[in-house]
């Protein structure tokens, strides 16, 4: 039952603009700081477009695609008109204002901070305040997330809650949560200096802050790519998901261990003492869990689904699946760079290995295979999916669609593989420069070109994912009937009520989150001399 | 069953899930408090308490380490970007009084005839923080050092101010402008060196760092050889050091050739 569905689709069309303009600048970063292109000779332009591309990459657009997702889960899988549509609008429109609001001051040159900040950097007050906007706008989508649970709770006493209504609560409490640690460095430490109340920063509370956002927003842009995974992708395919329990799981795990690992962000930064970087790094390798049982779980289902298809034997139901099927492939690509990203991620948490890869262009090889690759290419998944029930309309570029799955894939590997090894090799990340020319970087030139490509490649993949959904606006006509997510094979008819509600897991997330960031932050916090001079972009 | 029955040790999913979380906690914490401070065979502990304040990153002062002797002056002026930023029409007149006395080498206008720095529109901290270190002695020079150890905060401050109101002339020695070298646009990547224009204007200006253009050519190199050297350190944390160490004597040469031949109308505005 949707029924807002311009509401929804605002998200989605708001959501792939800016993801289309921030591309474009991925794009010619990539370019321009390659062996084939020539340098602007102004590095101040490569961070302007750093800190738009980061910020629209990592703020609006996945923020975006989980509200408008969550809009659209919350009308079809509780079967009920959303409450509160007046309210979401508004969060919507905080949200555009917040992006322009933020993107102004950075297009003038005002806030070449960088999306994670960068204090004691400071930038123009507006763009901070765009960001908090954003936040803001986000907030309202979590509040009604949990009105709408509420109220079908009243009407439904007892019964289990949709799988994906679960899941997406579960993603908007994570949420809610792990934004307040940006939301206290911005709001306590940089508003005021960017305002001109205060001239001094520090700079190592704030990181400490950010730690707190930075690792479970990553579980956030993930959030709509497990959703899929386990309520779209056996549906789309005729299969059906192997265990309901072991979803809820994997997201109440999700809300528990991803909050207290953010350290492992400053395993490089003296104002951390050792022992929290190490709770916090061992607490990491627990939120490989959920991902594991993840896979186990999908894999499992898409085996039903091609056993139902007549596939037999040990391997041989893998090619009784439905390859043609577009969500089948994002499925399998996904899993593809979720693997190889995962592998990547076990060197990043372990303390002594993080030293040799900290701050060179692995970690954004990293990002951008796991983030661009496998969560966004499931963004892709969602929208194909989702499309004929919004517009009404049928989409007939099945081929094209196959077609800009594959380029994408095929681009973030050429992409991130190039990426990681010059990393390795030592070359720094966010620099704006490099002169390949010189004999001890030189060999780097090829990769660092291979990368480029890629990055078209990629160009050209989400030009294709626009144009298809444009074209999806004016197709012919046709009833998709009424959106359903998929069935477990066993589908629960009671839950235990730590499975059917958030509450002990909220309560554990902020337990542990007091244990892992309390005395670092009261520390910092409360000792003297810990603050430096700001330093202003663009101040003489 | 409601929410709050959930929240009860006759819970199962309550009692082992807060167990579990609670028990990875209390084994990482020994494990990262005290077992592994103690494996370090280099750090000497107390007892165990000691160990667990270090692991939690509580401020210590090892008694044993002295702060090294230091043996010369380093640099106590501590710059923002809003030092000195609304001078008032007094303190600029003051300034030029005071002023009178530095027109012997600086020239009348702010621009040197002789190898002196020009200072005529100069960004006010610059001065600020030099005049400071010449009083404290972080910097020397046999000419300029007598001049400021009299001088009172005051007196710098108006000075400073001043001399950044001044209009930027045209230097008395203009060459024929050259083109940027790499040095200024791009520095060295590979050897750490940053592009001199990234602080001294042409592509950003950063706090404290003096615009170069028009400069006097044997002044910049005769500085930049006196920072390689470590002659003059009243940089703040080695800034100019650390570069110009790294720079070639052709790279020294060819960025002080750069600057003196632009004239000062590329600078920057301030404020
Ligand atoms: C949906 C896909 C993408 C997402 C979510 C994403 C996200 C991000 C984020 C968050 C950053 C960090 C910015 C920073 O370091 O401040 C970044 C940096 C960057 N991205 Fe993307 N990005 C995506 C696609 C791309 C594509 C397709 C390209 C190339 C064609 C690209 C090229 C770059 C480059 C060159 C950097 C800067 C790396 C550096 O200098 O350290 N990105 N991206
Ligand atoms: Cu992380």
């Amino acid at each position: 039952m949707l029924v807002n569905r311009k509401l929804i689709l605002a998200h989605f069309w708001l959501a792939f603009a800016v993801f289309g303009i921030a591309l474009t600048l991925g794009a010619w970063q990539m370019f321009i700081r390659s062996p084939i292109g020539t340098w602007l000779s102004n590095p101040e332009l490569y961070y302007r477009s750093l800190t738009a591309h980061g910020t629209v990459m990592g703020y609006v657009f996945p923020t975006l695609v989980a509200m408008g997702f969550g809009y659209a889960i919350s009308e079809s899988a509780l079967e009920q008109r959303l409450v509160g549509v007046r309210w979401a609008w508004a969060g919507f429109w905080l949200i555009v204002v917040g992006a322009i609001m933020a993107m102004v001051p950075i297009a003038l040159g005002r806030a070449s901070v960088l999306y994670t900040f960068y204090p004691p950097l400071i930038g123009n007050v507006f763009y901070y305040l765009g960001v908090v906007l954003v936040v803001v706008g986000s907030w309202i989508w979590v509040a009604l997330m949990s009105v709408n649970l509420r109220v079908w709770r009243k009407a439904h006493p007892g019964a289990p809650v949709p799988l994906a209504m679960f899941a997406n609560v579960a993603g908007s409490y994570l949420w809610a949560w792990t934004a307040v640690g940006a939301a206290l460095e911005l709001l306590l430490q940089i508003i005021p200096v960017a305002a001109g109340l205060k001239a001094t920063i520090d700079a190592g509370l704030a990181r400490v802050f950010f730690s707190w956002t930075l690792h479970a927003i990553v579980y956030f842009w993930l959030m709509p790519t497990y959703i899929a995974y386990y309520t779209i992708v056996p549906r789309a395919i005729g299969g059906r998901i192997y265990s309901d329990s072991m979803a809820r799981i994997s997201f109440i795990l999700f809300l528990v261990v991803a909050m207290p690992i953010g350290m492992h962000h400053t395993f490089a930064d003296p104002q951390v003492g050792a022992g929290f970087k190490f709770i916090h790094s061992a607490f990491t390798a627990l939120v490989a869990l959920p991902t594991l049982l993840t896979v186990f779980t999908i894999c499992a289902s898409v085996e039903i689904a091609a056993r139902l298809r007549g596939g037999r034997g040990m391997f041989g139901w893998i090619g009784a699946l439905p390859w043609d099927n577009p969500m089948m492939l994002a499925l399998a690509f996904s899993f593809v760079m979720l693997g190889f990203g995962g592998a990547g991620g076990l060197i990043n948490m372990s303390y002594q290995l993080d030293a040799s890869i900290h701050n060179t262009q692995w970690i954004t090889g990293h990002f951008h295979l796991i983030f661009g690759g496998a969560i966004v290419i499931m963004y892709f998944a969602i929208a194909y999916d989702l499309w004929p029930h919004l517009t009404g309309r049928e989409l007939i570029d099945i081929r094209l669609i196959r077609t800009q799955l594959w380029l994408w894939f095929i681009g973030m590997i050429v992409t991130t593989f190039p990426w990681h090894w010059v990393g390795i090799l030592g070359m720094p990340r966010r620099m704006a420069y490099f002169d390949f020319g010189d004999p001890a970087i030189a060999p780097q030139a090829l990769s660092v070109t291979l990368s480029a490509i890629g990055g078209f490649i990629l160009l050209a993949s989400g030009i294709m994912f626009i144009v298809i959904l444009a074209r999806g606006m004016r197709a012919p006509q046709v009833d998709a009937g009424p959106y359903r997510f998929a069935l477990a094979v066993h589908q629960p008819t009671t839950v235990p009520v730590a499975l059917n509600t958030h509450a002990l897991w909220v309560a554990l997330m902020i337990a542990l989150t007091l244990t892992n960031y309390g005395y670092p932050i009261l520390n910092l916090a409360l000792s003297e001399g810990t603050s430096v001079p700001a330093v202003y972009v663009g101040a003489q | 069953m409601s929410t709050r029955e959930l929240f009860t040790l006759t819970n199962r999913h309550f009692k082992t899930s807060v167990g579990i979380t609670a028990a990875i906690f209390v084994v990482t914490a020994i494990a990262g408090f005290i077992v592994l401070p103690f494996a370090q065979p280099w750090v000497q502990f107390a007892n165990v308490w000691d160990a667990i304040c270090s692991a939690a990153g509580v401020p210590q002062r090892a008694a044993s380490v002295t702060a090294p002797e230091q043996s010369k002056r380093m640099s106590e002026v501590v710059l923002t970007s809003n030092t000195l930023s609304r001078p008032s029409q007094e303190a600029i007149g003051r300034g030029a009084t005071l002023a009178q006395r530095c027109a012997i080498c600086h020239g009348p206008t702010g621009v040197s005839r002789a190898d002196s720095p020009n200072l005529a529109g100069q960004y006010a901290a610059v001065i600020y923080k030099e005049l400071h270190d010449f009083r404290t002695g972080a910097r020397t020079n046999a000419v300029m050092s007598p001049f400021a150890v009299n001088l009172t905060d005051q007196e710098i401050a108006d000075l400073s101010n001043y001399y950044a109101y001044l209009p930027r002339l045209p230097a008395y020695h203009p060459t024929p402008q050259l083109p940027k070298p790499n040095i200024v646009i791009y520095g060295a990547p590979m050897r750490g060196i940053a592009p001199c224009g990234a602080c001294h204007g042409s592509l950003d200006n950063k706090t404290g760092s003096p615009w170069l253009e028009g400069q006097s050519e044997a002044y910049m190199k005769a500085q930049l050889q006196a920072f390689a050297s470590g002659e003059r350190r009243n940089d703040i944390s080695q800034q100019m050091r650390n570069i110009a160490r790294a720079m070639t004597p052709q790279e020294i040469e060819q960025a002080a050739a750069y600057y003196a031949s632009q004239p000062p109308d590329v600078v920057k505005a301030v404020d």
